[in-house]
């Protein structure tokens, strides 16, 4: 073996495991995070954490009861808004987006992605909060849902193709008409991917806080009042995490980690329906 | 009803299946009114999306107007930002922003790559779901939590280890100046850094998948290393793609909001060195809006929105025509959560 060789293999060898120990950084910085989250989060867990308001600043206790109501109250209007719409997208993505109008779309949906939260924020603030001229949890669905519109629409389309096409001409050979097919038997297929996609969506909204700040504004007592300024927990978070008080900061660790399981549940039942259903896909 | 013997016979009886008064035939030649209705609401709401686009733009473009108007292009390169005055220049933001970005991405791109290429070329398959897996769930980490973990975790953790050690060997660059407080421009890159890494790795990944086996067993059948398949066959190919998910990343950063508010320091001054505490357009306007007692104070901060806007939308849209070329049409990344 010439020099020349041992010194490529030994080149290859050690890329690999430059590569690799990239990775395991990567993996490590999640693990690391996850980690100090349960260390500094965990031990402030309690029923009262879950069931209880927060107390006034300088006393101890309290919970984040209404950061999780809000929560989910909030998510759970901007879900109504904003699935609908971008179902009905994302299926017209799939069925008729061969077209210049549906690359249109598409393009659109896919620069949307990334536009940065806090400027949907100051829109939504700027439509639902100056006119009526009061902050409300229904500004924060509404900013939720446009986040929400373009992510849902593009992980609809690509369910919805994943469906073979042999079904949609059985369904049509047998007299069934285009929207019926469409949805009874291309959507109703895909219904396991599109959910899924759905639960990502909702919970990569619940942990924004960005386009909350100007809109649900946050609200330190109990509130269940849509047209009033409703706590959440990134908000909480945020507002804690951020304060003087050392006691706030506890708080805020142990949030932290409440919307963290929040999320990774979500995303995780998420996954697993994909898997199943998808498992072989790539 | 003799023209076409081919024809289907209009009055045939009524299905159970379509219990509509149309007559069959029409249905399937698409004219049927149901399947236009259905085409009509799904086109109505895909129209949304375009409608938001320009919604947005114009929006911001009208409520920044009155500070467009009297600051002009000054807004741009001036750096005093005082609301007492009415003076508002956002370099120092613009600077921020750029700067904060750039330093996650000369983090984030080799983190992201490598893991990009361990996953689809080196790694054994047993180890590939499970890696992938919790390298995208990075992304499932709200940003807000990662401004805590920075604020009480990485920020001590630069104090105590890596900043001592960094001043020591490049002190004397303008880089590494001045006196680390903690909030600082280096906390703000690194925490983008491993917010972004999920998001590079995943469509790095789907490109680097969409590479043609025949590649790599062109450049190995010429007996090229591994390495040598993925560094001379594998990674050109993919070139396009891999540059549109780097600049997918990076605009990720440049709209990032709560965790960098909660670590750069968020303070109006152009300072080279990392160490010292900057501004990012999207900390500013999270910071400053619900403060912004004039209307000129409002329109300034709309405009660095508006600026925002229209830079990560450039952004995106060169990184997916880039991404486009190579994964036709997928929505790559979309699994990035």
């Amino acid at each position: 073996m010439s020099a020349r060789t041992v010194r490529r293999r030994i080149t290859s060898g050690v890329m690999t495991g430059l590569v690799a120990a990239l990775s395991f950084t990567a993996v490590l910085a999640l693990l690391l995070i996850l980690g100090d989250l349960i260390a500094k989060g965990a031990s402030s867990i309690d029923w009262a954490f879950f069931t209880k308001s927060p107390v006034p600043a300088g006393e101890t206790g309290g919970g984040v009861a209404n950061a999780i109501i809000g929560t989910g109250i909030i998510v759970g209007l901007a879900a109504l808004i904003g699935l609908p719409i971008g179902i009905g997208a994302g299926l017209f993505l799939a069925e008729y987006g061969s077209g210049r109008l549906g690359f249109m779309v598409r393009f659109i949906a896919d620069v949307l992605n990334g536009t940065p939260s806090i400027v949907i924020g100051i829109f939504a603030w700027t439509w639902m909060v100056k006119p009526v001229g009061r902050f409300s949890a229904l500004a924060g669905s509404a900013a939720l849902a446009i986040l929400m519109i373009p992510m849902i629409a593009r992980t609809t389309e690509e369910m919805v193709r994943l469906v073979p096409h042999s079904l949609r001409e059985a369904a049509l050979a047998l007299g069934y008409p285009r929207w019926r097919t469409s949805l009874r038997v291309v959507a109703r297929t895909a219904l396991g991917g599109i959910v899924t996609g759905c639960l990502v969506g909702i919970a990569r909204v619940a942990g924004e806080t960005a386009p909350l700040l100007f809109t649900a504004l946050g609200n330190l007592n109990f509130s269940t009042d849509v047209r009033h300024p409703m706590q959440t927990l990134s908000l909480q978070i945020y507002v804690y995490g951020t304060g003087p008080f050392e006691e706030w900061h506890r708080i805020a660790w142990a949030a932290a980690l409440v919307l963290m399981a929040l999320v990774l549940i979500l995303a995780m039942v998420a996954r697993r329906a994909t898997r199943q259903r998808y498992g072989r896909v790539r | 009803m003799t023209t076409l013997p081919i024809e289907p016979v209009p009055a045939a009886p009524p299905s159970i299946e379509t219990p509509s008064a149309e007559p069959r035939w029409a249905s399937l030649r698409g004219v049927n009114a149901s399947d236009r209705i259905y085409r009509g609401v799904l086109t109505v709401l895909a129209l949304f999306l375009p409608l938001l686009i320009v919604a947005l733009f114009a929006q911001l473009f009208v409520s920044a107007l009155p500070a467009i108007k009297r600051y002009g292009f000054s807004f741009l390169w001036t750096s005093t930002w005082d609301p007492v005055a009415e003076i508002y220049g956002a370099a120092p933001m613009i600077f921020g922003t750029l700067a904060s970005s750039l330093i996650a991405l000369l983090i984030a791109v080799p983190l992201a790559l490598g893991v990009a290429i361990f996953l689809t070329e080196f790694a054994p398959r047993w180890v590939r779901q499970p890696v992938a897996f919790l390298v995208e769930m990075l992304a499932a980490i709200p940003s807000v939590v990662y401004g805590l973990w920075g604020v009480f975790v990485l920020i001590p953790f630069l104090r105590s280890y890596v900043v001592p050690p960094l001043k020591a060997v490049l002190g004397w660059t303008p880089f590494f100046q001045g006196v680390f407080y903690g909030n600082s421009l280096l906390a703000g890159g690194i925490i983008l850094a491993i917010m972004i890494v999920p998001y590079i790795a995943a469509v790095s990944r789907e490109v680097l998948l969409a590479v043609p086996s025949s590649q790599r067993e062109a450049a190995l059948g010429m007996g090229a290393t591994r390495w040598e398949a993925v560094w001379t066959a594998v990674l050109p190919y993919g070139r396009a793609g891999l540059i549109g998910a780097v600049i997918l990343g990076l605009g990720r950063a440049l709209g990032e909001t709560m965790a960098v508010t909660m670590v750069i320091g968020n303070r109006h001054d152009i300072a080279l060195s990392a160490l010292q505490p900057a501004y990012t357009m999207a900390a500013a306007i999270a910071n400053e809006f619900s403060e912004a007692t004039t209307n000129m104070y409002l329109s300034a901060l709309f405009e660095v929105g508006l600026i925002l806007f229209v830079i990560t939308v450039l952004v995106n849209a060169l990184a997916r025509l880039l991404i486009w070329r190579v994964a036709r049409g997928a929505a790559v990344g979309s699994k990035a959560l």
